[in-house]
């Protein structure tokens, strides 16, 4: 008879971390600038239709990064607990901090009482009324949120593209200045990175009840050519 | 409320009412016997060159009584599409909530629109849903109207109590005052009017519907309340402005004058 190794706790919690940040090290990152009107996200993503990028309600915008159908599955679930939360009290009633919460929940159970933790980062994104009114909330995959301002980075390499980003970010960006700056922070000095390989949304406070925008590539193309 | 989370086989989609009854949110429909409650009257949509137009007097009444005089009864459902409603106005009301998030819904869990046929036909199942309730009294009876971007046309639907849907070629009018409103655009209608000449068939419409049924209301130029008018053409949805509106009764009000 074989016996169960004891393997302690820490290691246990490393060895999940280790295997979740790989898988997320392994897709490509993405970057949410704060600029005067809202808050653009920039995804490296050279995919057309598999968005990294998503609306979920009327202020609010997810990114994921990672494992597609894990942070999907979790993009969805966030569309439904919004929605219904609107339906039972009021559109006003629906927050990214209360999100937030939920999917900090969500990942934090799983990365402890799973098989295998979600190999994904997420952002939930929000934009209030004023100018300075924005809550960007980093959740990684073992469930551990940060509340982040003026940018936030997600994916392998995030150490880096933040160092170039803290570079050119400054306040009162215009939208076509923070697309530049995240794209530049995403590509390095070897690799610079054109409107076919990147996924561009914004949440802007001027575009009515529903704040998400998606730019199309040409949209990008002409903010990148100046 | 924890964050609903299905296992794949068990996933409800993008059906926003089947999420609902999942998580016990739904309620029965309760004999309501012979209560009065206030019912929205008269809408009428018609198609054009460019797209559809709609409109819908603002009266609500409780049997004899005016109960208000400033609803909505014509209301955007999405960006190209909307939903006039005559009938009972709180089921009504609630229909209208739950199509217009159920399209937003679809729209963001699949990440494309839902085509205007499939539109048409999820208001068919809502219009069903609401039977029970329909034998009790409070029918709801909606017309559907939009921009059909497969086939770059103006599209219009109506239904019955049962949730049957019928495309209507030219033009469709509902409520009390629909035989007024619906002869007066009959005989005006033209395949080939322009904008304003739609929005002024739609408002003479209403005007006589308003002037033979006690239920229509007309416009009201002493609070500044004037139907409600939208067209629905490529560009999506646009509601003629109120001052626009008043342009086009004063008009309507010279002829009248001059009969």
């Amino acid at each position: 008879m074989t016996m169960p190794y004891y393997v302690a706790p820490e290691q246990v919690m490393k060895d999940r971390a280790d295997y979740a940040r790989k898988g997320i090290a392994r897709g490509r990152a993405m970057v949410a600038v704060h600029y005067s009107d809202g808050v653009a996200l920039v995804a490296e993503n050279p995919s057309n239709t598999l968005r990294k990028i998503s609306e979920i309600y009327d202020r609010i915008a997810f990114a994921g990064v990672g494992k597609y159908n894990e942070f999907d599955q979790l993009r969805v679930a966030g569309v439904r607990a919004a929605d219904l939360k609107g339906y039972q009290y009021s559109r006003d009633d629906v927050d990214a901090r209360g999100l937030a919460n939920q999917y900090a929940q969500i990942l934090g159970q799983v990365f402890t009482h799973e098989m295998k933790p979600m190999e994904v980062e997420i952002l939930v994104a929000e934009v209030g009324y004023g100018a300075d009114d924005y809550q960007l909330f980093h959740i990684l995959y073992d469930g551990t949120v940060m509340d982040e301002r003026r940018f936030s980075v997600l994916g392998g390499d995030a150490e880096a593209i933040a160092g170039r980003l803290n570079e050119s970010y400054t306040e009162e960006l215009t939208l076509a200045a923070a697309v530049t700056a995240g794209t530049a922070a995403l590509g390095t000095a070897d690799r610079s990175l054109a409107a076919d390989d990147l996924e561009v949304a914004i949440l802007s406070r001027s575009n009515g009840r529903r704040c998400f925008k998606r730019l199309t590539d040409t949209d990008v193309a002409r903010i990148l050519a100046g | 409320m924890a964050m609903p989370f299905f296992t794949p086989g068990d996933d409800p989609g993008s059906n926003f009412p089947e999420l609902l009854r999942r998580t016990g949110l739904t309620s029965d429909v309760v004999n309501v016997g012979d209560l009065l409650v206030p019912h929205a009257t008269t809408c009428v949509a018609m198609r054009y060159i460019d797209g559809v137009v709609m409109a819908g007097d603002r009266r609500a009444t409780s049997g004899n009584l005016i109960s208000h005089r400033g609803m909505e009864k014509v209301v955007q459902a999405d960006h190209f599409s909307g939903v006039a409603i005559a009938g009972a106005a709180g089921p009504a009301m609630e229909m209208i909530k739950l199509f217009q998030l159920q399209l937003e819904h679809y729209e963001k869990v699949e990440g494309s629109f839902l085509s205007l046929e499939g539109k048409a036909n999820q208001l068919s199942m809502m219009v069903r849903g609401n039977l029970p309730a329909a034998m009790q009294g409070m029918v709801v009876v909606p017309i559907f109207a939009g921009f059909d971007l497969r086939r770059r046309t103006g599209r219009l639907f109506t239904y019955d109590v049962t949730g049957g849907r019928y495309e209507e070629q030219d033009y469709v009018a509902t409520g009390s005052g629909s035989l007024h409103a619906g002869t007066v655009i009959k005989i005006g209608y033209r395949e080939s009017m322009s904008n304003d000449e739609a929005v002024a068939l739609a408002c003479k419409g209403l005007w006589e519907a308003a002037d033979a049924d006690s239920a229509t209301g007309g416009p009201d130029a002493l609070r500044g309340i004037y139907p409600i008018v939208a067209t629905i053409t490529a560009e999506g949805w646009q509601r003629i402005s109120d001052e626009h509106l008043a342009t086009v009764f004063e008009e309507i009000a010279t002829e009248v004058r001059a009969r």
